[in-house]
């Protein structure tokens, strides 16, 4: 942290990498976040849970500020990353979104080689000085992502031949190839079968070590295997937010223990 | 009696058809709607159905085939004799045709009455002179064959449009007793309606597959008697096109080179000017244009669309062709001789292109799923990096389908063509130099004043097959591309 900006926060949360305080979303007239306040500690899995239309998709969006990209939505209030606000008119979001990469619902690989999916990334931040270093940057990314084994023969072929499961890994492989700080990922498996599925989680799991990584997810067995804090969303707000294992095994609020034991959502 | 009438009477008795189908049903149904199989108005529509189909149906092959009797039936009354020296048949039956029509106008305004008109014995000096006087101009001197012939005709006629009409009636008349005798509660109306609607729209569907095979082979026959007259080698690969009209093509050179390098060259400049513009309006209006710009924008690039190509022609030959003139002509750089050239053309037809490129583009842009702009922007790419490397490569089978359109459009334009690059068919390299286009000699070849059997008019189908041939190897293969970009996606 370079700066202190205040005592408050500064107790709070000494060590968060994302500290979002105040949150509040507009799609046109409708209120979508409110007031959400919540700290996210740096080389952790978080996880987002809560029914569908919560806003926790919506809120993991204000974090790269992917929100910018639709035209009637509006944030306030103010959310830091290393200290720094990222709704700060001096920040340019397609910086910002090198820093904190995302990785979508539905695995979406660009229709390029499988090389070319890493490589983009990397290419337009000029990250690599020449071909080798390009290479290396790809096969590294793509061993990050437990891929290296499955592709490393067929780098030149179109990624969206892949399966559904590799192709989420891919997707994964080409957010790290850029070292981002922070991983975004919204429902990541929800569109892959349970063994694809298990492969993903591991690989989070791995990826822990060295990024910030926040998920959302559906499933709540998911949460629990794969995060150390869980935040718990009902209609816009954040009831809830604590060690995962509180959350599923001793939550505080009555909302939260409705939802994790299947009364509503 | 007028066929006006005739359409009336089949439609009233349709319509009094209709509602006593409807009537008769609720009357067989004792008032009981739920005991009715179908709707009462179905039961009607079936009776004014059968009564409509068929009528009219008689009606169209009567009118079709009842001149080609009448025509056979008089061509035999003209002997050979009577027929002159350089005149053919075909003359003679068109005036025995104006002098019936004088004939018909001349009882209309009571120069004659219908009896004098029919008698057979009447002295033809004095009928031509009456109708002369009648002022019912009667080209040559109405020979005795011919005016036999002509009252043949006016006989023949009127008593086939009397059967017809009575033909056609009694037909309306038993459909609709013999609809109404089928109509009772159990009888399924709605199923037969619906048959009927399926036929309905099968017929106009085939009407419009008939009409283009009936073009294909008017072109086609017709080419094949231009290769019989002219060989095709040489039109083919000729390199020099001067039809002579004088000669009766015998000393005509119609070599298609030069067309279709005129052809090419301008559809080429064209392009150059469509594309990239289209391309990018379409760019900016899928990807930067905020809502309230697109709205306003993009029907208004799509007005360009609804411009006449006759007004892009005047706006070639009057503004851009001068303005042209005036920066490469004899004032300026000295290499353009006059206003009309494959530039000025060029320019215009591209122009004409723009918003053809753009709306098809946008489309296939549009098409392109918003998960390709969000991987792109979540990895941190600006939007201009995000339309370079992902959405043009991946809409790019599609953009080149929206090419290939426009190329076989551009290709197949003739008024811009015909005002703006000028006449002279001629192969050269020089942009500012007038050529001509397939098109734009198809024109000429037709509206000059050459014999139809000649091959200098001939031509013209031959030019348009081949025209037909490269457009549609175009349109086929944008087709597959299009569509083979589609399955994508979807």
């Amino acid at each position: 942290m370079n700066e202190m900006p205040s005592i408050e926060q500064a107790n709070a949360m000494s060590d968060s990498k994302i500290s979002a305080n105040k949150v509040q979303v507009y799609y046109g007239d409708t209120h979508a976040i409110k007031d959400v306040d919540i700290e996210i500690q740096p080389r952790s899995v978080t996880s987002f849970i809560g029914p569908s239309g919560c806003g926790k998709s919506t809120f993991l969006r204000t974090i790269n500020r992917m929100n910018d990209t639709i035209d009637i939505c509006r944030v306030e209030g103010s959310i830091k990353i290393d200290g720094e606000d990222i709704y700060d008119p001096k920040v340019d979001p397609v910086q910002l979104r090198a820093k904190v990469g995302m990785v979508f619902q539905k695995p979406n690989p660009f229709p390029k080689s499988i090389y070319d999916n890493i490589a983009y990334g990397p290419r337009i931040h000029g990250l690599a000085r020449n071909k080798a270093e390009l290479d290396d940057i790809v096969s590294s990314s793509l061993q990050k992502a437990g891929l290296w084994e499955e592709v490393k023969n067929r780098l030149d072929e179109p990624g969206t031949g892949m399966s559904g499961g590799q192709q989420q890994r891919l997707c994964i492989a080409r957010a790290i190839a850029v070292s981002p700080e922070v991983i975004l990922m919204d429902e990541p498996c929800s569109a892959l079968d349970p063994i694809a599925t298990a492969k993903v989680e591991e690989l989070i799991d791995e990826l822990r070590e060295n990024f910030t990584i926040v998920i959302v997810t559906h499933s709540m067995q998911q949460a629990a295997r794969v995060s150390q804090r869980t935040a718990f969303f009902h209609l816009g707000i954040l009831v809830e937010e604590g060690p995962t294992e509180d959350i599923f095994t001793n939550p505080k609020d009555k909302r939260t223990q409705d939802y994790i034991t299947g009364r509503f959502g | 009696m007028p066929l006006f009438w005739l359409i009336l009477i089949v439609l009233v008795i349709a319509a009094v058809g209709y509602v006593l189908g409807r009537a008769r049903a609720m009357s067989s149904a004792g008032g009981e709607l739920a005991a009715l199989h179908s709707l009462p108005s179905y039961y009607g529509a079936n009776v004014a159905m059968k009564v409509v189909v068929p009528a009219f149906l008689l009606l169209i092959v009567w009118l079709l085939a009842q001149p080609f009797y009448v025509n056979s039936v008089i061509s035999d009354m003209i002997p050979e004799t009577a027929i002159e020296e350089g005149s053919s048949r075909g003359l003679v039956l068109a005036e025995v045709r104006r002098a019936a029509r004088g004939l018909d106008n001349a009882v209309a305004t009571g120069a004659m009455d219908e009896e004098f008109a029919r008698n057979a014995r009447a002295d033809f000096a004095d009928i031509s002179t009456r109708l002369r006087d009648a002022g019912q101009i009667v080209t040559s001197e109405i020979s005795q064959p011919i005016l036999r012939a002509a009252q043949r005709y006016r006989i023949l006629n009127s008593t086939g449009n009397l059967i017809m009409s009575v033909a056609v009636i009694l037909v309306a008349l038993f459909a609709a007793f013999w609809a109404l005798r089928e109509t009772n509660a159990e009888f399924r109306a709605r199923n037969v309606v619906e048959q009927g609607i399926k036929a309905i729209l099968i017929a106009a569907a085939s009407i419009a597959i008939l009409t283009t095979i009936g073009i294909v082979l008017s072109l086609v026959f017709n080419t094949w008697e231009f290769f019989r007259l002219y060989p095709a080698s040489d039109f083919f690969f000729g390199l020099t096109w001067s039809p002579s009209f004088s000669g009766r093509g015998s000393s005509s050179q119609l070599g298609i080179i030069p067309l279709l390098w005129g052809t090419f060259y301008i559809s080429i400049v064209a392009l150059l000017v469509a594309v990239p513009i289209g391309l990018f309006a379409a760019v900016y209006l899928s990807e930067y244009a905020g809502p309230k710009v697109r709205a306003v924008a993009k029907p208004l690039l799509e007005v360009l669309a609804g411009i006449p190509t006759i007004v892009y022609g005047l706006f070639a030959l009057l503004t851009v062709g001068p303005l042209l003139l005036s920066v490469f002509g004899d004032e300026g750089l000295g290499i353009m001789q006059a206003g009309t050239a494959v530039m000025t053309a060029g320019l215009v037809m591209g122009i004409m292109l723009i918003p053809f490129v753009s709306s098809l583009s946008d489309d296939i842009i549009n098409a392109v799923p918003q998960a390709m702009r969000d991987g792109s922007y979540g990895l941190g790419a600006t939007k201009s990096e995000t339309v370079r490397q992902v959405i043009l490569p991946a809409a790019l089978p599609g953009i080149v389908g929206a090419i290939l359109l426009a190329a076989s459009r551009a290709i197949g334009e003739t008024m811009i063509v015909v005002l703006g690059a000028g006449a002279a068919a001629r192969l050269s390299l020089n942009p500012f130099e007038a050529m001509t286009t397939v098109t734009a000699k198809i024109v000429s070849q037709l509206t000059g004043d050459a014999d139809f059997a000649s091959p200098v008019a001939l031509v013209a189908f031959a030019l348009g097959m081949t025209l037909f041939v490269i457009t549609l190897g175009l349109n086929i293969v944008a087709l597959y591309i299009v569509r083979k970009y589609r399955e994508q996606y979807d």
